[in-house]
């Protein structure tokens, strides 16, 4: 599996990280490179092996539907780039 | 008398117990010696008013009877953890100014110990690299030396290692993701553990892969290392992956004793071109243990090989998703846009500055690795082989092993810049026997073992059971008396 410009070009989209185009040859490289080292996977045998999901086995609690926090609408717009009247502030997202 | 700043928790402890020393000395002391150690970069935000607060709070407490252990010691704080009204960064650009309008799980915990915060210590940018070399903050530094380079204090927690191995602190917090305690602790000759997976909440510890996040402390000797941990531990409603399983009291399990253990040495450990050195660390913490009465038997973790380049999957593939996140929307920094930008160039163009060169190729191999035609061929087999690697290590444990014996690192400290013209993989080498004990959710201790010929500290994991960090401590324990390594970096800096 080789990474050409392109696909490195669609993957940096689908990261939403904007890259120069001069630089696509680079990147495509790099992933060249790491996806190469990371074909060793294809030697093991894995058939019946489920995917691992956790790691301990325990299950994942769950916790009561009740209402514990709240009301902080100062603190989570404090660290804000951009807050107007009590919202996060972005560009114009619909025209 | 020696500067209190150079004390371990467990003295310091005796001494603030005993009102020999106050918490506020003991702080101030810490806080002269990080003033006069910038050269080093380990301090990245520091707190001194808060800490000389904390303080004074703390030797409030102690006057009364029952302060716990920790009442009164000044700790430095890797700053993945986010700490209420401070600064934490995780070393990236994107979290510029960022100040949490809470406390993370593990850090409240040492501050209900009565710790005291003296800043906030570099590492490498979202905990992504083996050498401090991808921090916004420029690199941390090494105290050990031995020519005019400086070299790395490794990574991810390179900051934390370079605090206490310098002394300017009495110990730290580190995170743990495929080696970020155990191998700078190796690379600057202190004690680092990274507990069993979900043994310490991961909440409000900035995310990175979150199946293989662990905190952990990082400190001057293993007692210390067991008494920090007791406090760091516990469940926690608001991490969902931390255990309801109670902590011991480790430090009361570190008896010296290993009468009978059965160590195991992996033979796939024993890599082509190994160092000599390390080979001779390694052999040699072998038969210490033997003479301390353990079992000493070759086992194999036959998928080992394939450790770093499954975690290379799913740690990128995790840290995609965490990442995504950072959008320039409700916390740090946003670019600049110019006239006619909509909401995707705010996007690309916030994480394209805000991210540094590391995070960006694992974000974006994490992207690809997860994205359509691509999920099962790299993702869903990297996880199949990462329950193949785990298996390995329950069929040595059911077999009755109790621990196992492992080099670090394949190397001391390096030069920082030495690896700067190698491909991302000749560093992601660093972790190769670190990465398993993620990968299984296992805890690992790195205990100094010992010098290379220039002088450079090296050390040896022990791996233990899933929740038996008291036994593996044990056992770190017997090692760290039969190496007795008492060695410091001489003051350069």
């Amino acid at each position: 599996m080789s990474i050409d410009e392109n696909t490195a070009a669609k993957v940096a989209k689908l990261a939403r990280i904007e890259v120069e185009s001069q630089d696509l040859t680079a990147l495509a490289k790099e992933f060249n490179d790491i996806l190469g080292f990371i074909e060793q996977l294809n030697e093991v045998d894995v058939e019946g092996i489920e995917p691992m999901t956790s790691v301990t086995p325990q299950k994942l609690i769950r916790r009561g539907d009740n209402i514990t926090d709240g009301n902080k609408q100062t603190s989570v717009l404090k660290n804000a780039p951009i807050s107007r009247e009590g919202f996060y502030a972005v560009p114009k997202v619909v025209e | 008398m020696t500067n209190l700043n150079n004390l371990t928790i467990a003295e310091a402890r005796d001494k603030l117990k005993s009102k020999e020393i106050s918490s506020l000395e003991l702080t101030n002391s810490c806080l002269s010696a990080i003033d006069a150690a910038d050269a080093l970069g380990a301090f990245v935000h520091k707190t001194p008013e808060l800490a000389i607060e904390q303080a004074k709070r703390a030797d409030e407490r102690l006057k009364k009877e029952n302060a716990p252990d920790l009442c009164g010691i000044p700790l430095g704080i890797k700053d993945l953890f986010c700490t209420k009204g401070v600064e934490s960064q995780a070393a990236s650009r994107i979290l510029e100014n960022f100040k949490p309008e809470y406390e993370s799980t593990v850090s409240q915990n040492l501050l209900d110990n009565g710790t005291v915060m003296l800043g906030k210590l570099n590492m490498d940018e979202f905990a992504m690299g083996s050498s401090n070399e991808t921090s916004i903050y420029g690199n941390a530094i090494n105290p050990w030396k031995t020519d005019d380079r400086g070299l790395t204090p490794g990574g991810s927690s390179g900051g934390s290692a370079s605090a206490v191995a310098a002394d300017l602190c009495l110990a730290a917090t580190g995170t743990d993701t495929g080696g970020s305690i155990r191998q700078p602790a190796a690379f600057t000759g202190i004690v680092g553990i990274k507990p069993t997976y979900g043994r310490c909440s991961r909440w409000g510890i900035i995310a990175f892969a979150s199946s293989l996040d662990q905190a952990g402390p990082m400190t001057k000797t293993v007692r210390d290392g067991a008494i920090m941990l007791e406090a760091m531990a516990g469940n926690d409603p608001k991490d969902s992956t931390s255990a309801n399983i109670e902590v011991p009291n480790f430090e009361a399990m570190l008896t010296g004793d290993i009468k009978g253990k059965r160590i195991g040495i992996p033979k796939e450990y024993r890599l082509d071109g190994m160092p000599s050195e390390i080979e001779k660390l390694w052999s040699d913490g072998t038969e210490m243990l033997r003479q301390a009465g353990a079992k000493i038997e070759n086992i194999s973790l036959p998928h080992t090989k394939y450790a770093l380049p499954a975690y290379y999957v799913i740690a990128p593939a995790e840290a995609s998703s965490n990442l995504a996140r950072y959008d320039g929307v409700r916390y740090g920094r946003r670019a600049n846009l110019s006239s006619g930008d909509g909401i995707n160039e705010m996007y690309e163009k916030t994480r394209a500055e805000g991210f540094g060169s590391e995070v960006k190729r694992r974000v974006m191999i994490g992207t690809y690795v997860l994205s359509a035609g691509f999920y099962d061929a790299y993702y869903n087999r990297a996880r199949r082989v990462r329950a193949l690697i785990k298996k390995d290590f329950d069929e040595v444990f059911a077999d009755g092993v109790d621990a196992i014996l492992t080099p670090t690192t394949p190397s001391a400290a390096f030069g920082l810049g030495e690896m700067s013209d190698a491909d991302p993989v000749q560093m992601y080498l660093n972790d190769v026997f670190t990465v398993t004990v993620n990968l299984a959710g296992l805890p690992g201790v790195s205990v100094p073992a010992g010098a290379d010929k220039s002088g450079l500290p090296l050390g040896l994991q022990v791996i233990g059971r899933p929740w038996e960090e008291g036994d593996m401590l044990n056992i770190a324990y017997s090692l760290e008396k039969s190496v007795g390594f008492s060695a410091k970096p001489s003051k350069w800096w």
